[in-house]
Formats: structure tokens, sequence, C-alpha cells
């Protein structure tokens, strides 16, 4: 830290482009979803504990405070799921044309919108949770 | 875990082939690719199972995370699921802390944290499956 050595460049010389923004949000809903595990390790336990402990992890799970983190969550899941996939893709050599570099990653941001959506819609029309 | 003790057991050759130079890089990156791989069907059938049971009653949501395929499928995908998370954020911490002393201990707080919020979540499916209805 002390050397005078010279550094690489670094974000703020590139020009700004979307595909970083995706690049940033992969690694950031990367460190939600591990915090989001969490509570499914709670509700876990809370199941496993009995019927009382259960209810009341169900009822702070279905709080409004609840509610709003869980529906981010679920984007940040399908968002790192579809572009996860993006990576693995790149990782056999496929997909990194910059035009399909941009495709896909607009496919991925739609994507994962679409998903967050339907499963909410599924969720509770159908299944009906409260 | 040392580099002196891996280049102890190891050729240059299989060192540069095996785990690149950073002693671990190769092991590390494959790693993330196969619980990736990995957690893709098993969150799939996770986010279906759980939308499927958005308000379940305890018994409902026993029953679901107890019956025995279900119960493998959850602690594998928990398994995968600590193990992707801690490679993951070893990578961030590495990229965003600098200073050794903290890196270190973060990265092995992360790993320990990992460890056991996994183990806990695995031993609930077990004790769900195997303990009956509480």
């Amino acid at each position: 830290m002390t050397d005078q050595r010279p550094t690489s460049p670094h974000i703020q010389v590139y020009r700004w482009q979307y595909t970083m923004l995706l690049s940033i949000l992969h690694r950031a809903s990367g460190i939600a979803l591990s915090i989001g595990a969490l509570v499914l390790v709670a509700w876990l336990l809370a199941m496993a504990a009995g019927p009382d402990s259960y209810d009341r992890m169900q009822s702070l799970i279905g709080s409004n405070v609840g509610v709003v983190m869980l529906f981010g969550w679920t984007w940040a899941l399908f968002y790192h799921l579809l572009n996860g996939l993006r990576h693995l893709f790149w990782d056999i050599g496929m997909g990194f044309e910059l035009p399909q570099a941009f495709s896909t990653g607009i496919t991925v941001v739609i994507g994962s919108v679409i998903l967050t959506g339907a499963s909410w819609f599924i969720g509770l029309s159908i299944f009906g949770g409260t | 875990m040392s580099s002196e003790q891996s280049s102890g057991r190891r050729s240059p050759l299989s060192r540069a082939r095996g785990l690149g130079s950073a002693r671990s890089g190769t092991t590390h990156f494959l790693s993330q690719r196969w619980t990736a791989i990995a957690l893709v069907p098993l969150i799939i059938w996770f986010v279906i199972g759980i939308i499927a049971h958005i308000g379940a009653s305890h018994v409902v949501a026993m029953t679901w995370v107890g019956r025995p395929l279900n119960a493998v499928l959850m602690a594998l995908m928990l398994g995968a699921l600590f193990h992707h998370a801690q490679l993951g954020l070893q990578v961030v911490i590495e990229d965003y802390v600098h200073a050794h002393g903290a890196k270190i201990i973060l990265i092995v707080l992360t790993k320990g944290a990992a460890l056991i919020f996994g183990g806990l979540a695995i031993f609930a499916v077990l004790r769900i499956s195997l303990g009956g209805v509480a």
C-alpha cells in the first residue's frame, strides 16, 4: 500500500455501459442472496422446532417488511440464476460477441422481472397465501 | 494449506496445471462452477416448491419438506448453496478488503458461518424428515 507502484486502470476510466451495471448486480444479488439464505435456515429451524415457532416465523415472513424483502430476494434469485447461466455459457466460450453480450444482458433483466412477477402472481392467486 | 506446503507436495508443472499461480485459484474457480451447475435444477425445484407452499400450515410444510425425496433435494441444495455462497463472498472480500489481517479474519468468519448455518439447516431438514411430526 505504501509502494508507489503503477496501478491498473479502474472503473472510472471506462465509458459507462449497462453491461457494467449487470456485472455489479450479479455480485450485489449474490451478497443479498447469501443473507436471504439465513431466512431459509431460520424457517427450517422454526419448522423443526414445532408449530408455535413455525407460526411465529410465518407471521414474520408474512408481515409487510417480510413480504417486501421476500419480493426483493425473489428478483435477486432469478437475476442471479439467469445471469449465472449467462456466465456459464461464457465459460464454455459461447455468447462472447459484443452484440450477444448486450442482447443476453437485456434478456436476463427482462426474464428476471417476468419470472419474479409470475412467481408472485401464481403463488398469491393460485395457492392464495397470506 | 500454505503455499510452501503445497509447493512441497507438487511439482511446479502440476501446480501450474492444477492450481495456477494463486495457490488454489483453479480449484476455487471450478468449485464455483460445479456448485452453480448443481444449483440450477435444485433452485428451480426449490422455487416451485416454495410457491406451492405459500402460507402452508405447519403440518403441510412438514409433510412437504419431510418427504424423503424432498428432504434429500433440500439437503443437497443447502450444501451446494452455502458452498457456492462462501466461495463467492470470499472473492468479494479478496477484491475489496486489502488489509491482510482483516481479509483473512473476514474470510475465515465467512467460511465458518457458511459451515454452521448450512449444518444447522441440514440438521433441521433431517429432524423434520426423520423425527416425525413434533
